[in-house]
């Protein structure tokens, strides 16, 4: 239980640690390096890939790393964000706005469609479920090629502009590109850190940390991994939205159980069960990726060799090694 | 629905068995190893798929089916035992999502390895001479090398059965699944167990890759395809439960080509309705142990 009563009271007296810092102002601090990072990195396409899968990240992370459940399925909540916000724009002409809100929403049914059926099981089970029914998502929507275009992709979600107020904005341009996309991956995370400092968050890691004490403290051991899974199910909708808006296409590969796999990748090389870890994983991850893949088409071997080296040696991750490191 | 006779039916429920045949000597590797160390096994289709490869590679050398057959279950059962011995070990009593995890990131290299050395594209593999063509099961006429493929899984079946059953390593292997603590007591050396118990699933793994090679062709992704089905039988049939794993393969086999006559469209997705049926009605499985769900 000391990992819940540390996020009851995040507002504590402090040591001075940087760590302890960092904790406080944790969804500032990422608002801060979101702001000034495309400004560092060589190309803004990659800063925004980076952004989106750092979402996706931090959503899985909030399944996998703070409810203690491993998700082998989230390529399906993300997927499914992206088709239904492609969908809306597509087929429905709906303005920009709506159709991210219709990813968030495609997240929350779909997490809610499989949650309902995979948190029957517990333990190993959940991860060979999740998969399953993922793969499930992914012949539905490939089948229904006059909606999702099958194979070949959901193409033309073409957002030139985004109006906002009577300003209109440029979407085309990159750099606008990022900042808009930033907004609302910055709102996630202040999103994120609420929920996981107020009250329920506590019986989210609760459950975690000892579920039986949990179900005998009166609570919903079963609501609260359903609700949890639901969430996370709304974060990677609206990552999966704004990948949808940022490629102007879905690609069926969106649901394939690969995308499952490289959000657990990314989580579990910035460190599960921290707030930092997925946007630092995603980064890392991805950078490494664009690196070695300009030498090798083979890039998979390589990263796979690392994420087997992380699961051998590092398995706190990056951060959760740094924080290791910073609380000694 | 008028062209719809007995025969067909019945012809196509022996096609179901075939591939659910194949379906069976995959999940029942995955249950053994589950059953016995409790580790998911995520590289079990990248196992599945190199068996295919293997088999390919000793044709094209001159090889034969039938030297494939004995072949390419030791080649990859020794690779098993490898890994296990290598990557595997390190990681017991750490929690069981490591191994999960491990295995899933050995997959994604496997599977690489394998498009670095044969290409990204996928081979058509031949049926072996003497198994091609079709004989008259009674209900109309049926391809000769499926009929192979439920034969020599029966086989496997068999002399897995014998080995647990009948043999004092089988009989070592059973009570290490049931308590590996007592066993350790008892002199054994468990971890010895656990090696071999990986090298038999990764075995009949390659097995099963190259019985189903003539009939799907080989791509390197093979592997991903049929361990999201895989996870569908041991979840029907109920983890760790070899007789479980049996009945479910065979069982998602036929309703996988039962429903590609009746509504083709449906074919890929009524497994996974199987098995959301299963979770709802009876959570840990036909023959799982309600214990090993938590």
């Amino acid at each position: 239980m000391t990992k819940a009563a540390q996020s009851i009271k995040p507002h504590r007296a402090t040591t001075g640690s940087w760590y302890e810092f960092a904790t406080r102002h944790r969804a500032s601090i990422v608002a801060v390096v979101i702001l000034i990072f495309p400004l560092v990195m060589p190309f803004t396409a990659l800063a925004v890939n980076i952004l989106i899968y750092g979402l996706y990240a931090l959503g899985f992370n909030l399944v996998f790393g703070y409810l203690g459940l491993l998700s082998f399925g989230h390529a399906a909540l993300f997927g499914t964000g992206a088709y239904l916000c492609g969908i809306a724009i597509v087929h429905f002409g709906w303005p920009w706005y709506a159709a991210i809100a219709a990813g968030v929403a495609g997240g929350l049914l779909m997490a809610l469609l499989i949650g309902v059926l995979a948190i029957r099981t517990r333990g190993i089970y959940f991860a060979m479920v999740t998969m399953a029914l993922s793969q499930c998502v992914y012949y539905l929507f490939y089948q229904a090629v006059d909606l999702t275009g099958g194979e070949n992709g959901l193409r033309g979600i073409n957002v030139r502009t985004i109006d906002l107020f009577g300003l209109r904005i440029d979407f085309i341009n990159p750099m606008i590109r990022y900042y808009v996309i930033a907004a609302f991956v910055i709102a996630a995370f202040f999103v994120m850190s609420r929920i996981l400092a107020s009250p329920f968050g506590a019986v989210i890691e609760a459950v975690r940390e000892n579920e039986m004490r949990a179900r005998a403290s009166g609570y919903d051991v079963t609501l609260t991994r359903l609700l949890t899974f639901v969430l996370s199910g709304g974060f990677c909708g609206l990552a999966g939205a704004l990948q949808a808006l940022h490629l102007s296409i879905v690609p069926i590969e969106i649901l394939h159980y690969e995308t499952s796999g490289l959000v657990v990748m990314i989580a579990l090389l910035g460190g599960m069960g921290t707030f930092f870890g997925p946007m630092i994983g995603a980064a890392v991850f991805l950078v490494l990726e664009n690196i070695v893949s300009v030498w090798t088409v083979h890039w998979q071997l390589i990263v796979g060799a690392i994420f087997i080296a992380c699961v051998l040696f590092f398995p706190a991750g990056i951060w959760g090694t740094l924080i290791a490191r910073g609380r000694r | 629905m008028a062209g719809l006779s007995f025969d067909l039916i019945a012809l196509q429920l022996f096609a179901g068995l075939a591939l659910g045949a194949i379906y069976v000597l995959f999940a029942i590797g995955l249950s053994l190893i589950f059953g016995m160390l409790t580790v998911v096994n995520f590289a079990h289709g990248a196992f599945y798929m190199v068996g295919a490869y293997v088999g390919l590679y000793l044709i094209s050398i001159g090889g034969n089916f039938w030297i494939c057959l004995v072949a390419v279950p030791i080649v990859i059962g020794l690779s098993g035992l490898a890994v296990e011995r290598v990557v595997i070990r390190p990681l017991y009593g750490r929690g069981i999502d490591y191994p999960l995890l491990l295995t899933f990131g050995l997959s994604y290299v496997m599977v690489e390895c394998v498009r670095i050395a044969f290409g990204k594209t996928g081979y058509p593999f031949d049926t072996p001479e003497v198994l091609q063509g079709a004989v008259d099961i009674g209900v109309g006429y049926f391809p000769l090398y499926r009929l192979f493929v439920i034969g020599a899984t029966a086989v496997v079946l068999l002399a897995l059965w014998l080995f647990l059953e009948k043999t004092s390593y089988g009989l070592i292997i059973r009570a290490g699944a049931r308590d590996p603590q007592i066993v350790r007591v008892l002199g054994v050396d468990v971890s010895r167990v656990w090696l071999i118990v990986f090298g038999i699933g990764t075995a009949i793994a390659g097995f099963a890759g190259l019985l189903a090679a003539p009939l799907q062709g080989v791509i390197p992704e093979m592997g991903g395809t049929i361990l999201a089905e895989a996870f569908v039988v041991t979840v029907v049939g109920g983890m760790g439960s070899i007789g479980g794993a049996v009945l479910a393969g065979l069982l998602v086999g036929v309703v996988v080509s039962m429903t590609s006559l009746f509504a083709p469209e449906m074919a890929k997705v009524s497994i996974f309705a199987l098995m959301a049926i299963v979770l709802i009605v009876r959570p840990h499985g036909f023959f799982g142990r309600a214990g090993l769900m938590s």
